[in-house]
């Protein structure tokens, strides 16, 4: 049932009032008007009065614009035909595609898994990234944010990881990007001969704040879809953080008191509904999902990386242009360590992060003005040579010559008894002629 | 739904979970009363939160989409309640108590709004045998009879709703019983007649305060974790909190516990946290075995799991459910131990609604009587005297999870005023792997104090002990801060080897691998043996002429105690590793 209404009787930020009856709480609407159209979503009943968000804003919308109910909630398209298309927030396609009318339609913010229908994850999904691989694995069906101060490389980063990974298909949600960034990620998808198993949509920074909203659950709506069909999905988030602070402005104009820096109260929930649809279903698909969040201010604290910390399952930190090896924590890791990969991964893992920490402790000890030792010399070797050959992001290796580098490059700098590995490995895996 | 003139009150207003709703003429409401709105044809269930003239605010238990103004609400008369009878235990259940392995999924996997099933297996059947007779006196909460369930007696009691004395007019012989059937009829002095069967209700959101009276927590419940059983002990029938910054390790704790600590009955709540830790305890359970009874370690575990992404106003109800069914089973004489993760979730549930009701807000938008709900919540703890004489127990330990890992923010203040053993996880020791990274020198137990002679039951002196193992490791930490300043060279030798005994008990008695097979239990039996062989180290005078020698022998008797709590407990390594840690101590 389509019912039209043109009493617009408030506008307060980007909600608008209309008195109507019979309305869904949740259902879409159209807002016409001489300066263009809209979708405008029901966020709140209140006797005769609807409240809506209007997705392209509300500057410009005027009394007397047109406002059409639509009868359902937000829905995106699904297909197959999605593959290496470019959308909008809306779902509306920006590369001049065909439009997408005949594809079936399907809800977006569904409801939570049975979580005794999930199970203990157990895929490993192979970046090509040293620093994730080899330090911190990416398990299927996890969530884990990328945690970077503003200027950091963390689209480079995402964009490397998303045409790399072996996922059966990428989904890339850019919320708030800057125009040229957008292009960026098209221009390496196109490059790297990946975009036909890539869907993006991207609302950049010069679209309406409220569209922002519908990024994730967009992405997430159609990675659901594909995962019961039995697809490896990964999903790539950038900015979460611009997507809190939508959610930020929404909450002001309803009025809603703040619970910190202005945030909604809700702000945990609202992130964790959309992390929690990483999933590995059972006999059929899963989605992983890697999100950016960009720190404000470079503060972990801050409520958007600080709730975000306690929703996903560990954390990259991006600091000076390289994933940083302290503090950054995959949870499930040892999920797949030595089970689904090679037996000396854990080995590699811990000693070589153990000798890297040992190196740092020596360029502190020299930095204040300490005699150099023999010894130092090889630390400050290995260091280097772990920055070159593992830290640097330009690196494109798989998993297992990952490991076999990192056996030789212990081997060029220490001893087989300095290094730490049970005998029974370091027998099997240390490189000839060291 | 039999409540009188139901069908005219109606929906008029909804914001997120929250509904408003007009009340029909004549109908009566109470707080907490369960109804159901009518959504696209679905009944959903909702509680009353708040009263306001003839109109009411409820909060829905499932997502709102598609409610409209004018849609109908029935009442049923009942407040939010759990059901409550043999069949509980080893279930998996949502925040109101429907179980989650028997409810349909969309598209096979997905959560679908509406439907509410019986808590209990109605078919089965339980083997009853009455232990009283025609003609007996009886109180709520007295036992009628009693059923064999997993490992103990499941008695059958007298509803804990009977108000006044009772006569049994008839009980059921000896036979197979589901929970549905009569198996007695009792009438109280006003010539009322009540059948009785295995099953009852109880509105969760009440204290269930059917006992002689309340004793002080005196008895340890024991964690198999050292740092709390030895610095900072758990009493049964107390409470904990163990808040902490993201990352710190609450749920690994909390997961440790729930595998070790020796009770009855353990109930998890996974309130508001992440679905995968939930599948984790769900798929590992059944596999693991209950020390205590040989049996799987889900026969004495109940799982109430509203993770983050279900309906935030089931979140809300979820610990009150779980603490109802922890009274429950407290009535049975029974030790429960309940872990609620996190009730940061939980406070921030009540932050929600009472934000939709556009309440008055107090400290980081949480309602003002954010310290009552949290008080109300841990009072239900207790250990208490039974009709019968025999003792039941309710142990709460809660994670809190404070913005920016800052404790001082409402939901930690507020517990901390409330519990008695507070278990800090700080940033800094779980970044540097100390786990459990509960700081030594933060975290507090009141029931130290409190449990003095039963503790002292462990070993003579062994309070004293302990507290002199505390204050070594706040003199250490006092003299690691000053070597920060003044560098090793600026302290003395006494004073480096202070620092060293202080960072060996850190080492080998507070961390302790969640993830190691030895090391992730510590029976008490061991926990003994080890601290007195700790503490012998404590009081050895050692001599050394110079840093370097001490830092050596240090390191040396470190790594022997490092070796020995790895070793199977009285094995042939143990013991080995023991000698030689003797020799050293004891030589003259
Ligand atoms: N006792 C322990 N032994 C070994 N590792 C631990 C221990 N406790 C925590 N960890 C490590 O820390 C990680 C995080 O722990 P956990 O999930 O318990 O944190 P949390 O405090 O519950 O965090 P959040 O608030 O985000 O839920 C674990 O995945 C594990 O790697
Ligand atoms: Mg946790």
């Amino acid at each position: 049932m389509i019912i039209e209404h043109s009493r617009i009787i408030a506008i307060q930020g980007d909600i608008i009032t209309v008195p109507a009856t019979g309305i869904s709480y949740g259902e879409l609407a159209s807002v016409k008007g001489r300066r263009g159209t809209s979708l405008a979503q029901v966020i709140r009943l209140r006797g005769e009065d609807v409240l809506l968000q209007v997705f392209a804003g509300a500057r410009g919308v005027a009394t007397g614009d047109q406002v059409r109910f639509l009868g359902h909630p937000m829905q995106a398209a699904f297909g197959d035909a999605l593959l290496g298309r470019i959308f909008n927030g809306s779902g509306d396609p920006i590369d001049n595609g065909a439009e997408l009318v005949a594809l079936p339609r399907i809800p977006i913010g569904g409801p939570s898994v049975n979580p005794i229908m999930r199970v203990i994850p157990r895929g490993f999904i192979e970046t090509r990234v040293p620093m994730v691989d080899v330090f911190n694995p990416l398990v299927e069906s996890q969530k884990l944010p990328i945690f970077a101060a503003a200027g950091e490389p963390y689209n480079d980063l995402l964009a490397r990881i998303g045409m790399r990974a072996n996922a059966d298909i990428v989904i890339l949600g850019g919320i708030g990007l800057k125009h040229d960034e957008y292009l960026k990620f098209r221009n390496a998808f196109e490059e790297a001969g990946v975009l036909s198993r890539t869907i993006m949509f991207m609302h950049t920074a010069s679209d309406p704040v409220v569209e922002r909203l519908l990024v994730p659950d967009m992405s997430l709506a159609v990675a659901e879809q594909f995962a019961i069909q039995g697809k490896r999905v990964l999903v790539l988030l950038t900015d979460m953080t611009a997507f809190a602070d939508a959610m930020k402005e929404i909450a002001i104009s309803m009025d809603q008191v703040p619970s910190n820096l202005g945030y909604p109260g809700s702000l945990y929930s609202d992130l964790a509904s959309r992390y929690e649809k990483a999933v590995d279903f059972e006999g059929a698909g899963s989605i992983t999902i890697l999100a950016v969040t960009t720190m404000p201010g470079d503060d972990v604290t801050h409520p958007v990386p600080d709730n975000t910390g306690y929703i996903t399952e560990g954390q990259f930190y991006l600091r000076k242009g390289v994933i940083e090896p302290f503090g950054s924590l995959s949870r499930l890791k040892q999920l797949v360590i030595g089970k689904v990969t090679r037996d000396d991964h854990g080995y590699i893992m811990n000693s070589m992060i153990r000798l890297f920490a040992k190196s740092r402790e020596v360029e502190q000890k020299l930095a204040m003005g300490f005699d150099k030792t023999p010894d130092d010399d090889r630390y400050l070797n290995y260091a280097k040579l772990f920055y070159d050959r593992f830290m640097d992001l330009k690196v494109d290796i798989g998993l297992n010559e990952a490991l076999d580098l990192g056996w030789k490059t212990m081997a060029e700098c220490f001893r087989p008894d300095e290094v730490g590995i049970k005998q029974e490995i370091v027998d099997q895996y240390w490189p000839d002629g060291h | 739904m039999d409540s009188v003139n139901n069908s005219h009150s109606r929906v008029v207003g909804v914001t997120g979970p929250l509904a408003t709703v007009e009340v029909g003429k004549g109908q009566e409401v109470s707080q907490n009363e369960v109804g159901f709105v009518t959504c696209e044809g679905v009944p959903l269930k909702a509680e009353i939160i708040r009263i306001r003239g003839n109109l009411v605010d409820m909060q829905v238990f499932e997502s709102t989409t598609g409610l409209q103004v004018g849609d109908k609400v029935d009442f049923s008369g009942e407040l939010l309640s759990a059901t409550l009878g043999p069949g509980i235990l080893g279930n998996i259940y949502e925040g109101l108590q429907n179980p989650l392995a028997k409810l349909e999924n969309d598209q096979g996997f997905f959560l679908k709004r509406g439907q509410y099933l019986p808590s209990l297996d109605e078919e089965k059947t339980w083997e009853f045998t009455p232990v009283v007779t025609k003609g007996a006196t009886v109180k709520a909460g007295h036992y009628l009879g009693k059923v064999p369930e997993s490992i103990f007696d499941h008695h059958i009691m007298v509803p804990l709703t009977f108000l006044g004395t009772w006569e049994v007019l008839d009980i059921k012989p000896a036979g197979p019983y589901n929970i549905n059937e009569q198996i007695a009829l009792l009438r109280n002095e006003e010539e009322r007649e009540e059948i009785v069967t295995m099953k009852q209700e109880w509105p969760v959101k009440m204290p269930m305060r059917v006992y002689k009276e309340r004793l002080l927590p005196d008895r340890e419940l024991l964690t198999q974790c050292r740092l709390i059983d030895i610095f900072y002990p758990l009493a049964e029938g107390g409470t904990a909190c163990i808040p902490g910054p993201f990352g710190a390790g609450k749920t690994v704790l909390q997961q440790i516990v729930s595998r070790y600590a020796e009770t009855d009955i353990v109930i998890v709540v996974a309130c508001g946290e992440r679905a995968g830790e939930v599948v984790e305890t769900i798929k590992e359970f059944p596999e693991l075995e209950d020390p205590k009874t040989g049996k799987s370690l889900m026969e004495r575990t109940i799982i109430i799991c509203n993770t983050s992404s279900m309906p935030v106003a089931a979140r809300e109800a979820s610990i009150y459910t779980g603490i109802t069914l922890g009274e429950y089973f407290r009535q049975l004489g029974l030790k429960v131990l309940l872990l609620a993760d996190s009730t940061s979730r939980w406070a921030q549930a009540l932050r929600e609604s009472s934000a939709r009701m556009e309440e008055i807000p107090g400290e980081e938008a949480f309602p003002a009587y954010l310290e009552s709900r949290i008080a109300a919540v841990y009072e239900r703890a207790g250990l208490v005297r039974l009709h019968d004489d025999s003792t039941g127990s309710l142990t709460i330990m809660g994670t809190v999870s404070p913005a920016g890992g800052n404790f001082e923010e409402p939901v930690t203040q507020n517990t901390l005023k409330v519990v008695g053993a507070f278990y800090g996880l700080s940033r800094t020791r779980s970044d540097q792997r100390r786990y459990p990274a509960i700081d030594p020198l933060l975290s507090w137990s009141l029931y130290r104090t409190l449990m003095k002679d039963s503790l002292n039951e462990r070993h003579e002196n062994w309070v004293d002990l302990v507290q002199e193992a505390q204050d070594l490791l706040f003199k250490g930490n006092d003299i690691h801060q000053m070597m920060l300043v003044v560098g090793e060279e600026g302290i003395s030798v006494d004073d480096l080897v202070t620092y060293l005994k202080s960072e060996l008990i850190d080492t080998v008695c507070l961390q302790q691998d969640a993830f190691d097979v030895v090391e992730r239990a510590t029976s008490k039996e061991r926990q003994v043996l080890d601290f007195l062989l700790l503490m012998e180290m404590v009081h050895h005078q050692f001599e050394f002429s110079n840093k370097e020698d001490a830092k050596k022998e240090m390191t040396n008797i470190q790594n022997l105690f490092f070796q020995l709590k790895y070793c199977a407990f009285q094995g042939e390594d143990y013991q080995k590793y023991r000698k030689e840690i003797e020799t050293i101590l004891r030589k003259e």
